[in-house]
């Protein structure tokens, strides 16, 4: 049975603004799953808190809409405890860069195998607009009494020094390039962070649709001349595999650097790291508990008539004493 | 000579990281080896190296409940601890010390903590003694303690093949040479001795060779010099069961292997790391059925993650649990509101340490009680179960587990640093004595793939069948929002006041259900006038002082308290009202338990006894306190002191 994109969709009433970006995202996700052919009940959607942390009610697949900023944890110990379980946890930049940072970094040295999509807007939409960590130094969004005196974080360096394997961006009206990134951070083995460029028509009245479509900088020809881009496969190859020379790798990190600081009249978007020589947290795993595929935690026998089926004599003969 | 049901105290300290320890360890397995009940009680600063650690050890033939706050036979090797644990040696009791540190002066002693080592010396010039280690040989003289002076160097120098080995190697067995040189004291059989030093070092062979001839030299000598003995001499005696010698963390880990644990998350902390570690040792074991067990062990970037990702499993199915204490325990407030409102079944196991903040970062107290009991914003059901000794804590791990799935809450077993630390022998543990309840947790064959599934339905009893991320036909939402049946977010006051009573209704049905013994226990004689009520690690203690009190004439009873949440309230209510004089005890501050027994009851304790100083109740203690408040002249709130 072939599973169409209305089987990724719920009746839920959908109350984000008019206009918002999370839209985009939305459709993008259900489009990739769909794509993907993937059973909608093999599928699980962990959530922050915010606006963008309503997406799993919006999603017919399992979803679990968690706490403020701890969305990752959430994601781990349910992908841990059935890696057989697709795992997708979405949240905004406030949610994962600011209450969350710590588990965003702590994540990262896992490399479990999840997908982390992240609705970057600048701002906390749903406490009214206030500055969130990725809001650039000295701006001042509609809400904000005083510009923001709080430098801003780059989610792209963080993710690659935190470990994660997979880095991208994407932008919330490019629906087609952000269903591509999606499937392939999903495809990716281990831990991919998709860093989404998310306009916030309510709030955030500096990167809008119109500044990223670079309405305001019109070439010779009278077209706008969008900021954001996509990186060229010709000119940026992001992939790192057991071929990589360490020099390439050195090179490649680099670019990644050069690439993940363009801000402004200049905004790549596409995947700009893979890095394929890492191990997985499952493949960590395995190495102590080789069973742990075949009998992951969700799947284990724990009783037998009601008994447990621990022979702890085993246990107890170790600590014995008389 | 036996001990008839009497036992025998004996302790040992020393700077952290000099093998006290060790030496503790070798004392109590050699005991056990020999047939003897043990119990252990460990004390230690949040330190790696240089601080005072002790290590009490007491031993019977018949099992022991608790500690005392004596001992019959100190054992040292360095100047600290006779200062410190002089006043602790009992009547006719005796001190094992190196000869070669009398003249170590009191103010050359860094780690002794600026007020003791104030008393000390007030103490010492009031008898006119010098400030060394003399004024306490001196002191133990006067109160006829019988005093065993050992030159731990001078003994290894002595020998041909030890002798030759530079100091660093020497000092590093003083430890194991005070441990047979204890047993000189006390007439044990040596053999004993071997077969824990194989037991402990089996896996160094030469560390065991060396260790055994240097303990040789103490044993022997030490038998040469002592003279007649002034301890009791034990005879090893006929033991028809196996038996284990183990802690608090090793007993709570046990029973969550035995429980079906599959996934166990935690942050570092004193005291309960160590039961993680002890999970992950023994992540691979042996089962009656199916494939081999195991248990997957998630070290997380704080307790925050800790509580997260365990539920995030237990949304799986798995059974899923963290292990942690006091500030951790803080940190995990909102995770557990979350499982709390998602109806989540997952188990904290709570290690209870003094606080507040950092507090007593490795010193026992039942501070975080009533914290445990209304832990998390907003109102949602909690099951709270306290241990009061260490088979509890086996089987409590294991029936916690039962609970949170059967009621789809979050559970919190209730434990404190002393009873991770306690160490005592057992006979096997009975795993015929447990089941693995399930409750509604829905199979496969339950569901309809494909279909829809309202995981939060509602249900007369508050319980909804349950089915878990990734099964088919069990599609479902969870939020942190207030939720229809469905899972998804909902601000209608219909299904707010619906979902509210649906949840609150679990545990009128888990009280219900629950067996009394599981939940409260009434020990001693039934129609006492007095009634001690408590919970928790000082059972050891309480019981053995109701024997003695009972034995002595008085008419003593003790009600414990093991299930807090759901709260026993009417149980409680009838068995108060049969007693006269009623005294809570706990090692706390406010009484924060008698607090929570007059908030459901009405009964107000007319005595409280607590204890907050970080040390565990001892069962003289306890006597003594009752005792007091029996002859009429104690306070309304008594405070134990005793402690080092």
């Amino acid at each position: 049975m072939a599973f169409n994109v209305a089987d990724y969709k719920t009746s839920v009433h959908n109350n984000w603004c008019p206009g918002c970006g999370d839209f985009g995202i939305l459709n993008a996700i259900q489009m990739s799953l769909m794509d993907m052919q993937l059973d909608p009940e093999r599928v699980t959607v962990f959530s922050g808190v915010g606006c963008s942390s309503k997406t799993p009610h919006y999603i017919n697949t399992y979803g679990v809409h968690t706490l403020h900023g701890r969305v990752l944890p959430f994601a781990t110990g349910g992908k841990l405890a059935n890696p057989e379980m697709t795992v997708l946890a979405v949240g905004g930049d406030g949610d994962g860069l600011g209450i969350g940072a710590g588990h965003f970094v702590a994540t990262g040295r896992l490399n479990l195998d999840i997908t982390y999509i992240m609705f970057n807007n600048g701002v906390y939409g749903l406490t009214k607009g206030q500055a969130s960590p990725t809001l650039h130094l000295g701006q001042q969004t509609k809400s904000l009494p005083n510009p923001n005196i709080i430098h801003e974080i780059n989610p792209l360096i963080l993710a690659l020094s935190s470990g994660y394997t997979f880095i991208a961006r994407g932008y919330a009206y490019d629906v087609a390039q952000l269903k591509a990134l999606i499937r392939q951070g999903i495809e990716h083995p281990g831990l991919s962070f998709i860093d989404i460029l998310q306009p916030c028509p309510t709030y955030n009245n500096i990167n809008t649709r119109d500044w990223f479509g670079g309405a305001d900088r019109k070439g010779e020809d009278g077209k706008a001349m969008p900021r954001v881009y996509k990186l060229d496969p010709n000119l940026y190859d992001p992939l790192i595999s057991a071929e990589t020379t360490d020099e390439e790798i050195h090179q490649k990190i680099a670019a990644f650097f050069a690439k993940a600081t363009e801000w402004g009249d200049q905004i790549p978007s596409g995947v700009l790291l893979q890095n394929l020589t890492q191990s997985t947290y499952e493949e960590r795993v395995i190495e102590s508990l080789p069973k742990y595929k075949k009998n992951p935690p969700a799947k284990r026998q724990i009783e037998s008539d009601n008994k447990p089926v621990l022979k702890i004599n085993t246990i107890l003969d170790e600590l014995r004493v008389a | 000579m036996d001990l008839k049901g009497q036992s025998f105290s004996w302790c040992v300290g020393g700077a952290q990281g000099s093998g006290v320890d060790s030496a503790a360890n070798l004392f109590a397995r050699a005991c056990a080896f020999g047939g003897f009940h043990v119990f252990g009680n460990r004390e230690y600063y949040s330190n790696i190296i240089g601080e005072h650690s002790y290590f009490e050890v007491r031993i019977s033939d018949e099992p022991v409940l608790g500690h005392t706050s004596s001992v019959d036979l100190l054992t040292t090797f360095d100047a600290e601890t006779p200062f410190l644990h002089l006043d602790q040696i009992s009547e006719g009791g005796a001190l094992l010390y190196d000869a070669s540190l009398v003249d170590v002066p009191l103010e050359k002693l860094p780690t002794i903590e600026p007020r003791a080592k104030q008393d000390l010396a007030k103490m010492f010039d009031e008898h006119g003694l010098p400030h060394t280690l003399d004024a306490i040989i001196q002191l133990a003289r006067q109160r006829n303690i019988s005093l065993h002076a050992i030159p731990y160097e001078d003994v290894l120098k002595a020998d041909d093949a030890l002798g030759q080995l530079p100091f660093s190697t020497l000092k590093r067995m003083v430890n194991t040479m005070s441990v047979a040189a204890s047993f000189a004291l006390i007439g044990y059989d040596f053999s004993y001795f071997h077969k824990a030093l194989e037991a402990i070092f089996q896996s160094k062979p030469k560390v065991v060779e060396m260790n055994a001839k240097a303990a040789q030299l103490a044993f022997d000598y030490t038998k040469k010099e002592m003279g007649e003995p002034t301890l009791p001499q034990l005879k090893p005696l006929e033991v028809n069961e196996p038996r284990v010698y183990i802690n608090g963390n090793q007993a709570v880990g046990l029973g969550k292997l035995a429980g079906g644990c599959s996934v166990q998350t935690y942050y570092p902390i004193s005291p309960a790391t160590d039961e993680s570690t002890f999970l992950e040792q023994h992540q691979s074991f042996d089962v009656e059925q199916g494939d081999d067990g195991s248990i997957l062990v998630l070290q997380t970037g704080d307790e925050i993650a800790a509580i997260c990702s365990a539920i995030g499993a237990a949304l799986t199915g798995a059974r899923a649990a963290t292990s942690t204490s006091s500030p951790g325990f803080s940190l995990m407030a909102e995770g557990l509101g979350w499982a709390g409102i998602n109806e989540t079944p997952v188990v904290v196991t709570l290690y209870q340490r003094g606080g507040p903040s950092t507090g007593l970062p490795t010193r026992s107290e039942q501070a975080d009680t009533q914290f445990a009991l209304n832990i998390g914003h907003g109102e949602f059901p909690r099951i709270v179960l306290a241990s009061g000794d260490l088979e509890e804590a086996f089987y409590d791990a294991i029936r916690i587990f039962n609970y949170a799935e059967k009621y789809q809450t979050p559970a919190i077993h209730l434990l404190d640093k002393a009873l991770a630390n306690f160490g005592k022998t057992f006979s096997y543990f009975d795993l015929s004595k447990v089941e693995i309840e399930r409750g509604a947790l829905l199979k496969d064959s339950q569901l309809t793939a494909g279909a829809d599934f309202n995981r939060f339905s509602f249900q007369e009893n508050g319980i909804s069948p349950r089915s878990v991320l990734g099964q088919p036909g069990g599609r479902t939402w969870y939020s942190g929002d207030e939720h229809l049946e469905d899972g998804h977010m909902s601000e209608d006051p219909i299904n707010r006041d619906r979902m509210m009573e649906k949840r609150a209704q679990k545990l009128v049905v888990a009280l219900e259900e629950i067996p009394t013994e599981d939940q409260y226990t009434l020990h001693g004689p039934s129609d006492a006038e007095t009634t001690l009520v408590s919970y928790g690690s000082p059972k050891g203690a309480l019981l053995e002082a109701i024997q003695r009190l009972n034995s002595s004439g008085h008419a003593v009873n003790y009600l414990q308290a093991r299930l807090l949440s759901p709260f026993p309230a009417q149980a409680f209510t009838e068995i108060l009202s049969k007693s006269k004089l009623k005294i809570g005890i706990e090692a706390n501050f406010s009484g924060q338990f008698s607090q929570w027994v007059q908030q459901h009851t009405c009964v107000k304790m007319e005595h409280l006894v607590v204890k907050y100083n970080g040390r565990p109740i001892t069962v003289d203690e306890v006597e003594a306190a009752v005792l007091n408040i029996l002859s009429g002249n104690a306070p309304q709130k008594v405070v134990l002191r005793h402690g080092i």
